[in-house]
């Protein structure tokens, strides 16, 4: 076959590094009872997305699973409504509402087409201000929750999951802390009640809204949502004391018929207010952070232990974990594992050359230039800023250092913080 | 609506443009019309373990995603029973990067013996972390034999067995690919801030004088009506009861097949609809039930499955699944309840439209499967289903003899524990 173009050589392109990167700012406001409110406006469909962020976290909680218990119920019953009328409200105008709950917030999320809006604010107020537990949908919140945790434990990769966060946080950290059976016999209707009133009902809140928003949008927030007075919840920092495990080396057995091991590798991390934090994401991103990072380079298309390898920081607020996380064959365990020390040991001994340096700076900015692209993405990310009190300057700040980071920055990154000792191993089978 | 254009290449290769200038980025998106529907029943797997090859390296290119991610972009691909689909996604200014390297790939690939050595072993990892090391994670192994006796849809994407991928020579990659993977048999989409001038005569430049390959025949054996209700019962070593019965239901292109969508919906399509609400809620004999469908080119299956609460037994779930059935067979459904999963099916589409990558994935989507524009006709299609429709429909797929049930219990507990 003949071809009249070069094929060996790649096309001119445009480093994607030296593109300016903007972060567009949010309209913002505040309601009448002091509420934060961020919008992003714009989309090219007639949809809208409206976040409620409440400060009701599983680090306000008395109790264990009370916080998610609690968020979950928010869909079960108001003063007026049973858990089938607020469902049908939102179905009826083919609206989804979601909620979620984690270690510092709760959330309830409506997506909607834009011009049921109107429709489905009454109920939403209802859910925040008159929900009202019901003793039978606690319940059968518990008997399924109960079901769905055995299921859950036949699984190395949920159970290697808890374990690692036990070793890291300890058992009664907020991020270490678990579901059992006896937690979930243990709630009761009135820590719902209590949490709910506390937290959502007289609780602070966030409102972050994203698409094509109608213009009053300012008056009816207000209407539903600023005219009630809150006091802010901040957790007791005292939760947060480590109690990280006392061996460093875990091996687990679960299912003794298992063909495949869940590895488990972390270190604690601080949070991205360490001046550290970017130009770790840049060295992330080379040890385990994209597809042809090198543990997946390594041991995945290399080797073929595994189906898939990544390393990544956990996505808390007060502080953070660095984690290696794959399944692989049962009897590669113990090889991907040292696999994954060379591969930090290498990161601590040669500098990073300029192809791969270059690629990565191309490949993490292309990636942040798709999230910048449209309103839903971009109220995301202001999401996370503004949840983990961070700004402008620290966007600002994360492009530099990703244009600008040196290898040997990069080396004495990976020399202060990928050493073997620090991180706890857990294997699953 | 989705506008685009499209023009074929004189070798066959279809491609369509879809402008968006509000986006910096571009959507290179390349479907090929194979899917496992495709495979000899000897060597299952096929199509999937193939989709690992395109990224070993193509005849001029060692490496694929090495020159993508220089250029600040990403990729993925996946395989179903119908289509094997590719795409990336990168900055505009970058887009003829992603002509390069698809291309290159649709031109020939490098066929490396490593590369198929390390995949074989990767695409085993991923067999055993989705459908061996999981509760319930052969269940669909086991339905989809209950169901199709004769077409290739009796098998998973991923394979039949372990052995058919650990099998795989490179002979039979050559051939798969040279009979599969040519101009004639694909769809180039190309979204995002683009000017379609352009992008047509870089669909040219670069595709164009690729061989067009011979058209593939596709000739699969079609499924006879089944004819007798079809049971089974499977012990293992699962924490809690589970039942599964699927039902025959339309094939794509026909009209019936919104029907059946809307049916789905109808029962389990949210926490107000009716499966949900009779048997979790009120009954409590479920602690998760799902219904759903393959909404596959040839006809599908409509499923129910679910979770049994605790100490419940299979035949008193199953009743009671029934129980409901008789409801949509026997009366027409409310006309708001009809109008309520219409609106969650428009919402859901315009939700699955922000992104381009979405855009360029049905295009090329309904592009194999005839028109492109098809795309823009889905809404009137659900629009225009009656209470009727869906009542004769539900009569027509839930018989007896349309289904295959299967009882998954725990051999733990005889009660599900």
């Amino acid at each position: 076959m003949k071809n009249r173009m070069n094929r060996n050589t790649a096309p001119e392109i445009t480093n994607t590094s030296e593109l300016p990167l903007e972060l567009k700012t949010c309209r913002t406001f505040r309601l009448n009872n002091g509420a934060e409110v961020y919008l992003f406006e714009g989309g090219s469909q007639e949809v809208l997305s409206l976040d409620w962020v409440f400060d009701a976290g599983n680090c306000f909680e008395q109790k264990n699973l009370v916080s998610a218990a609690t968020n979950f119920l928010l869909k079960c019953g108001t003063k007026d409504m049973n858990a089938f009328e607020i469902n049908e409200t939102f179905e009826n105008y083919g609206a989804f509402l979601k909620r979620d709950n984690r270690s510092e917030k709760a959330t309830i999320t409506l997506h909607t087409l834009n011009r049921h809006l109107d429709h489905l604010l009454p109920t939403m107020q209802k859910i925040i201000y008159e929900s009202v537990f019901p003793e039978q949908e606690l319940d059968l919140y518990r008997q399924n929750s109960l079901q769905q945790l055995r299921i859950n434990l036949k699984k190395g990769d949920f159970v290697a999951n808890r374990l690692i966060d036990v070793c890291i946080f300890g058992e009664q950290h907020p991020y270490g802390r678990y579901s059992t059976e006896e937690a979930y016999n243990a709630i009761t209707r009135e820590d719902c009640l209590a949490h709910y009133d506390k937290y959502y009902k007289q609780g602070s809140f966030k409102i972050f809204g994203a698409g094509l928003l109608p213009a009053n949008i300012e008056e009816l927030l207000n209407r539903y949502f600023g005219q009630q007075p809150f006091t802010s919840n901040k957790p007791d920092t005292s939760i947060y004391t480590l109690k990280p495990s006392a061996e460093r080396v875990h091996r687990i057995t679960n299912d003794d018929t298992s063909v495949q091991g869940a590895i488990r590798l972390a270190r604690p991390f601080t949070n991205r207010h360490d001046p550290d934090f970017p130009g770790v994401m840049v060295l992330n991103n080379i040890f385990g952070g994209y597809f042809g990072s090198r543990l997946m380079s390594n041991i995945r298309e290399d080797k073929g232990y595994t189906y898939g390898i990544y390393s990544y920081l956990q996505n808390q607020v007060h502080q953070s974990a660095w984690m290696v996380s794959t399944e692989a064959g049962r009897d590669v365990c113990e090889a991907t594992i040292a696999e994954v020390y060379k591969e930090m040991e290498l990161l601590q001994n040669d500098l990073v050359d300029d192809e791969e340096l270059l690629l990565v700076r191309n490949y993490m900015a292309g990636q942040l230039l798709s999230d910048l692209d449209g309103p839903f993405q971009l109220i995301g990310r202001w999401k996370t800023y503004i949840i983990n009190g961070l700004g402008l300057d620290y966007f600002n700040n994360y492009v530099n250092i990703l244009k600008t980071i040196t290898p040997g920055e990069i080396r004495e990154l990976a020399r202060k913080y990928l050493n073997k000792d620090e991180f706890y191993e857990m294997v699953v089978v | 609506m989705i506008h685009f254009e499209k023009h074929t290449l004189t070798n066959g290769l279809k491609v369509i443009v879809h402008e968006d200038n509000t986006t910096p980025m571009a959507v290179v998106n390349v479907m090929y019309d194979v899917g496992s529907k495709d495979e000899n029943p000897q060597q299952t797997g096929f199509a999937h373990l193939f989709e690992h090859l395109m990224f070993g390296g193509s005849v001029n290119i060692p490496d694929y995603d090495e020159p993508l991610q220089v250029a600040g972009g990403e990729n993925n691909a996946y395989t179903t029973s119908d289509i094997t689909n590719y795409y990336c996604s990168l900055p505009a200014k970058n887009l003829e990067t992603a002509f390069w390297l698809e291309s290159d790939r649709m031109l020939s690939l490098a066929f490396g013996e490593k590369s198929l050595e390390v995949q074989r072993k990767v695409v085993c990892e991923e067999f055993k972390e989705h459908y061996i090391n999981k509760p319930y994670g052969d269940v669909w192994h086991k339905l989809k034999e209950m169901a199709y006796k004769v077409h290739p849809y009796q098998w998973m994407t991923i394979g039949k067995e372990l052995s058919h991928v650990e099998n795989a020579r490179l002979e039979d990659v050559k051939n798969f690919f040279f009979k599969h993977y040519r101009p004639l048999n694909a769809v180039l989409v190309v979204a995002g801030n683009v000017k379609t001038a352009e992008v047509f005569q870089l669909a040219q430049k670069w595709f164009g004088d690729i061989e067009p390959g011979e058209k593939y025949n596709r000739n699969l054996p079609q499924e006879p009506v089944q004819q007798e209700e079809r049971r089974q019962i499977i012990h293992a070593d699962v924490p809690a009861n589970a039942f599964y019965k699927c039902w025959h239901m339309s094939n794509r292109l026909n009209k019936r097949y919104y029907a059946d969508d809307l049916i789905t919906e109808i029962l389990n399509g949210g926490q107000s609809s009716r499966l949900h609400q009779a048997l979790i809620k009120e009954k409590k004999l479920f602690s998760r039930i799902e219904c759903h469908h393959s909404g596959t080119t040839d006809p599908g299956l409509l499923t129910i499955e679910g979770k049994l609460a605790k100490g419940v037994s299979p035949e008193t779930a199953e009743q009671a699944i029934e129980e409901e059935l008789d409801k949509v067979k026997q009366q027409a459904v409310p006309e708001k309840e009809l109008q309520k999963v219409k609106n969650k099916t428009e919402s859901l589409i315009a939700f699955e439209d922000i992104s381009i990558t979405n855009r360029a994935g049905s295009l090329a989507f309904y592009e194999v499967l005839g028109d492109a524009s098809l795309m823009n006709t889905e809404p009137e299609k659900y629009e225009q289903v009656t209470a009727e429709e869906l009542m004769e429909e539900c009569r027509n797929v839930f018989r007896p003899e349309n289904s295959s049930t299967l009882y998954y219990l725990s051999a733990q507990n005889g009660n599900g524990q």
